[in-house]
């Protein structure tokens, strides 16, 4: 496998963009991020897409006859809220195998306020099972989630709150996020229950948005920056069986064997990160994925936080960005968009957000069902 | 002439592992799946092959008891618009060796607790619905044990 790296990248500010269609979105990012690396769609031999919502509607082929349809292979790439990652990691092989020399990953959604509410059910509604047994909604199963490390740890949920407080206040100092709001402890736990134990501020906001990466082999890199960030890990797992799976999804071992062969591919342990943008779709995710990426011990994910080694100058900032608590998560733009947060922090152009020294960071996506990336990026 | 079919009305169960008896609801429904005779693990509904071991054609039908433990659970209250809330969403851990998504009762939704971990619940299956051939759909649902 051949050394790669990133060169461009861009994502827009995420939000709620009714007067544009999702193909509009994807162009403005992709744009961005082939000005960002110098180069023009001309340029690109393959472009890998990521869309959830139009897995099936060509939204890559769309994307080019917008900017420019030059008859290069595209892509369309699906999987959850792993969706944009995914993309990211076909790029990645693209170059690495050898086959192109440049790539480009596209994440795109538009959700509006559907939300992620949906889940179970067939057309005759006297068939939905949602409510009626149990719930397959996120909501009810990252509460689930959570409260397994409640019983197994005595976890409470004001320690979990305390991730909700630190990404909001990360947030503020973020302007792609989609709220830049602090919210104290007490209006975390006093907010409604959407499902307990996360309260509305322990659940990420959907909306629409897009992100785009410029993938290049070594030799052209050099040819177009100065300052390019190495792919040192790109790992895609699916989750393996597990006793309760799929009644109760399982996203901590999907989790912790893409650590595993990320930090081995990386030649790193967690102790050599500078910073990680991992999956907080809710903020149970957040404390379940200290554990699953080896920040602490098993069960020390609420020290953890008690402790703020988690916030931007503690000994392990994540989410910086915010998360997707404060920036949003436009499913198929999540994974790019984290992958881009990092390029901007090792090339120290983060703004007031900036985790000083910054030299390698990890970006982690859970996408439910399930899959896990992760990829590692180096200066 | 016109034949006039007079459709008998069924009930269905809301999930293919749920089984209705003929005489239901005389005897009530209960749940059934496989097991996996190459490494003994238990599934809900049927299969074609093993999810843990990948063997095929080597399962034996498994009718599942009503008994079990309320190993986790949420307290959903937002969700689609059709649907009631709050509601507490369990997974449950049936003593014969496989888990199951279930509402669960008995408890107060607006003060849930780390004491509810663990607790002992049973079984019992309601009518949920009559789908739009008017079948009567049946659910199950888990009751606390004091």
């Amino acid at each position: 496998m051949r050394e790669v790296a990133v060169v461009g990248a861009n994502m827009l500010k995420f939000g709620r963009y009714p007067d544009k269609d999702v193909v509009r979105l994807a162009s403005e990012a992709l744009l961005g991020a082939l000005k960002d690396a110098g180069i023009g769609i001309k340029d690109v031999e393959i472009l890998v897409s990521g869309n959830l919502y139009q897995s099936n509607a060509m939204v890559g082929q769309r994307i080019m006859k917008e900017i420019g349809a030059t008859g290069i292979p595209v892509v369309n790439v699906a999987n959850a809220c792993a969706t944009g990652s995914t993309a990211f990691r076909e790029a990645y092989y693209a170059v690495a195998s050898g086959a192109y020399d440049i790539a480009v990953a596209v994440g795109s959604e538009q959700m509006g306020k559907m939300g992620l509410l949906g889940g179970g059910g067939g057309s005759d509604r006297a068939y939905n099972t949602e409510g009626v047994m149990g719930t397959g909604g996120m909501p009810g199963v990252f509460g689930q989630a959570g409260a397994e490390h409640m019983r197994k740890y005595g976890t409470t949920q004001a320690q979990i709150a305390k991730i909700a407080v630190k990404n909001h206040e990360h947030g503020v100092l973020n302007p792609y996020a989609q709220y830049q709001k602090e919210t104290p402890l007490e209006d975390v736990l006093n907010a409604r229950v959407v499902s307990w134990p996360n309260t509305l501020f322990m659940c990420c906001p959907t909306g629409d948005g897009a992100a785009a990466a410029v993938l290049m082999s070594a030799e052209k890199a050099r040819q177009f920056t100065s300052k390019p960030v190495w792919v040192a890990a790109s790992v895609l797992t699916s989750d393996p069986y597990a006793p309760r799976n799929p009644t109760m999804f399982d996203i901590n071992t999907v989790t912790q064997i893409a650590a595993k062969e990320a930090y081995a591919k990386a030649g790193i342990g967690p102790e050599d990160l500078s910073m990680i943008e991992l999956h907080d779709c809710f903020a149970t995710a957040e404390l379940l994925h200290y554990e699953n990426l080896f920040l602490c011990g098993e069960g020390e994910a609420g020290k953890l936080i008690d402790e703020r080694a988690t916030y931007n100058g503690g000994k392990i900032p994540v989410n910086v960005s915010g998360g997707l608590l404060s920036k949003g998560h436009p499913l198929g733009a999540t994974g790019v968009a984290n992958i881009v947060e990092i390029v901007w922090h090792l090339r120290g152009e983060a703004g007031d957000r900036q985790v000083k020294g910054a030299k390698t960071g990890l970006a982690h996506v859970i996408g439910l069902g399930s899959a896990c990336t992760i990829n590692v990026l180096k200066k | 002439m016109a034949q006039e079919t007079a459709t008998e009305k069924k009930t269905n169960p809301i999930l293919p592992f749920i089984k209705i008896p003929e005489n239901y609801p005389e005897e009530d429904a209960y749940l059934w799946g496989v097991k996996c005779n190459a490494c003994g693990t238990k599934f809900l509904g049927e299969r074609i092959a093993c999810g843990k071991c990948g063997a095929t054609g080597n399962f034996e039908e498994v009718r599942y008891g009503t008994e079990g433990e309320l190993y986790v659970f949420a307290v959903v209250h937002q969700a689609m618009p059709d649907v009631k809330t709050p509601f507490i969403a369990g997974i449950i851990d049936l003593d014969d060796g496989v888990s199951v998504r279930a509402n669960v009762y008995g408890l107060d939704p607006e003060k849930p607790d780390h004491s509810w971990f663990g607790k002992r619940v049973k079984m019992f299956s309601e009518v949920t619905g009559q789908d739009r051939d008017g079948n009567d759909v049946v659910a199950v649902k888990y009751k606390v044990q004091n």
